[in-house]
């Protein structure tokens, strides 16, 4: 490279940088703002002045949403939903890919192709079917009819078969050898060997369904049995407006998984880009 | 090795288990049910009478309908390409900064994809308030007028749009970023022995080798924002939910608000062939970004 382009590319290199993070900060705002928002007395908060700080921070807001609202069932609604829907998808998405990917019979090339198709077939449409099944069987608010419907990840399947096609035969071979059954071969041999995309996977599903939005907020109509995303822009208070209570319930609701995320941020990204087929 | 293909299939049959109960009875049978009711003029719970293609038939001439389809296309328009083009942006800036910094910066353009729609919701209700809003200075900045965005027509959908590519951009970036990186180092180091120049290494190495994932990036927003719903309900709602009506929230409307089970599913099964013709698509394109990928 010569000194002229070596110049551009310096130049080029400083001005993305600094783009890139002005641009993340932007980015980045809107959470800040609802944040500093939700953290101001109700009179500051429609100064018409872009105030950064408040001038007196106050937790009012939080303590109305955590003491004066349902929220602490909606939490509580919104966690056995999702680690339900999280247990039975990955269990039962384990167990098929592990069928698929290691055992032999008849129609295994139809099955897969099955779960294929599911994995385009778009769940919205389905609402409707949905419905009459949940509440023929009088699962309308309760856990199970919330969670029912939500179970249909293929794609998780897909994740499972691909990564079990990748164990080296001899281990299976080995195990057979010593009669080991197929469900001690899963447990003992593939899962182990599986644990990282296991918990990748299962962090996602739970995220997946704690921001689920239009199936709760259908299989629902009490209060009582609402999840977090739904029950906080289905009840209001009966008083007018209060943005800044409305944010603190709304940063509330949003804490559970964005805490997940920057907890557990490279075993997201991993199975995200798993999701659509990428290898990541 | 020997193996009982019998013993085999059973066990297999067993393991299997969990997954028939479960996509059996709100997967495969629902899906059934979708397209029999769709010609039958059933309420939204019990059984109809069968009337053939009469729901079909209505569709054309349904201006609700044609309305909803028009709104679900405009907004796909107003929210993939950008979106996409914004990702991309985004992928190849944080790919160049490294340590601590791309890690700060790749969490923060990556956040408000993990949060729940109702979180995005509130935050640009707030930002976007029309009395109160930050959002409404950017307005003044522009010299445009200040209006309530959500409750105007014109207005509803380009912002709704802007919301969602804030909201799942991160994705896309996520995807371009892992394609990003996927490049063989060798290529640039021999770019660079050429002299080759910022734009001149972006338009003929990486934009060509990230084509397929580029290609996949906007066929899977494609499918995903045809699909929309929760933003332009919530937004909607002390709008005019009439004039912004997208496709889901018009199957939702004529199953739960007009009772209307048998039409409602011919709307469903009009949107479940569209995203399966463009699905099937889209698995083309996957295996062709495979291919390359695996080299």
């Amino acid at each position: 490279m010569n000194y002229a382009t070596l110049q551009r590319w310096n130049l080029f290199g400083g001005i993305a940088t600094v783009l890139t993070v002005v641009f993340a900060l932007l980015w980045i705002f809107p959470i800040y703002w609802g944040i500093v928002t939700s953290l101001k007395p109700e009179d500051e908060v429609i100064r018409p002045a872009i105030e950064l700080w408040p001038d007196n921070l106050t937790f009012e807001h939080y303590s109305n949403a955590l003491f004066n609202t349902q929220l602490g069932l909606w939490y509580l609604n919104s966690v056995a939903v999702a680690v339900g829907v999280t247990i039975v998808t990955i269990v039962s998405s384990m167990l098929c890919g592990y069928v698929i990917s290691q055992l032999q019979f008849p129609g295994r090339k139809l099955l897969w192709w099955l779960i294929f198709a599911s994995f385009m077939v778009p769940i919205q449409t389905l609402i409707i079917s949905h419905f009459e099944l949940i509440a023929g069987l009088g699962l309308l608010n309760t856990w199970a009819g919330i969670i029912l419907p939500q179970l249909i990840h293929p794609v998780i399947i897909i994740v499972y078969k691909q990564f079990f096609d990748n164990v080296p035969k001899d281990f299976r071979e080995a195990a057979v050898m010593d009669n080991a059954s197929e469900l001690r071969i899963l447990l003992k041999v593939f899962i182990p060997m599986n644990w990282g995309i296991t918990t990748a996977l299962a962090i996602v599903v739970f995220i997946w369904t704690w921001n689920a939005f239009l199936w709760p907020f259908l299989a629902v109509t009490q209060s009582e049995m609402m999840t977090v995303p739904v029950g906080i822009t289905q009840v209001n208070d009966n008083f007018g407006v209060y943005y800044a209570r409305q944010l603190a319930a709304a940063i509330l609701a949003g804490l559970p998984v964005a805490l997940t995320y920057l907890i557990f941020q490279r075993q997201v990204t991993q199975a995200i880009t798993l999701s659509a087929g990428i290898k990541g | 090795m020997l193996r009982n293909i019998r013993t085999e299939a059973l066990i297999a049959l067993l393991l299997l288990v969990p997954f028939f109960a479960v996509y059996g009875l709100v997967f495969i049978y629902p899906t059934i049910q979708m397209f029999i009711t769709s010609f039958t003029d059933a309420p939204l719970i019990g059984a109809g009478k069968w009337v053939g293609v009469d729901n079909y038939i209505r569709l054309p001439k349904d201006r609700l309908f044609i309305l909803s389809l028009w709104n679900t296309g405009y907004f796909v328009l107003l929210s993939v390409i950008p979106g996409t083009f914004i990702a991309l942006l985004v992928a190849l800036g944080v790919n160049r900064l490294s340590g601590w910094l791309q890690t700060t910066v790749l969490a923060l353009f990556f956040l408000p994809y993990i949060l729940p729609v109702a979180v995005v919701y509130f935050l640009w209700d707030w930002i976007l308030n029309f009395q109160f809003g930050v959002g409404m200075h950017v307005l003044d900045f522009l010299g445009m007028e200040r209006s309530p965005v959500f409750k105007t027509t014109t207005w509803f959908m380009p912002a709704v749009a802007l919301v969602t590519i804030w909201w799942t951009a991160g994705f896309s970036f996520l995807l371009f970023l892992a394609g990003i990186r996927a490049i063989p180092p060798e290529i640039y180091e021999a770019a660079a022995l050429d002299n080759s120049g910022p734009w001149r290494t972006f338009r003929m190495i990486t934009w060509p080798l990230l084509w397929p994932i580029t290609a996949l990036v906007l066929t899977i927003q494609l499918i995903l924002q045809l699909k929309i719903f929760d933003q332009v309900y919530l937004f909607s709602t002390g709008g005019r939910p009439n004039d912004t009506m997208v496709m889901v929230q018009y199957i939702f409307t004529r199953a739960m608000v007009n009772n209307q089970g048998g039409r409602a599913a011919a709307i469903a099964v009009t949107l479940f062939v569209i995203v399966i013709v463009i699905s099937v698509f889209q698995y083309q394109l996957l295996r062709m970004a495979g291919g390359s990928e695996r080299k």
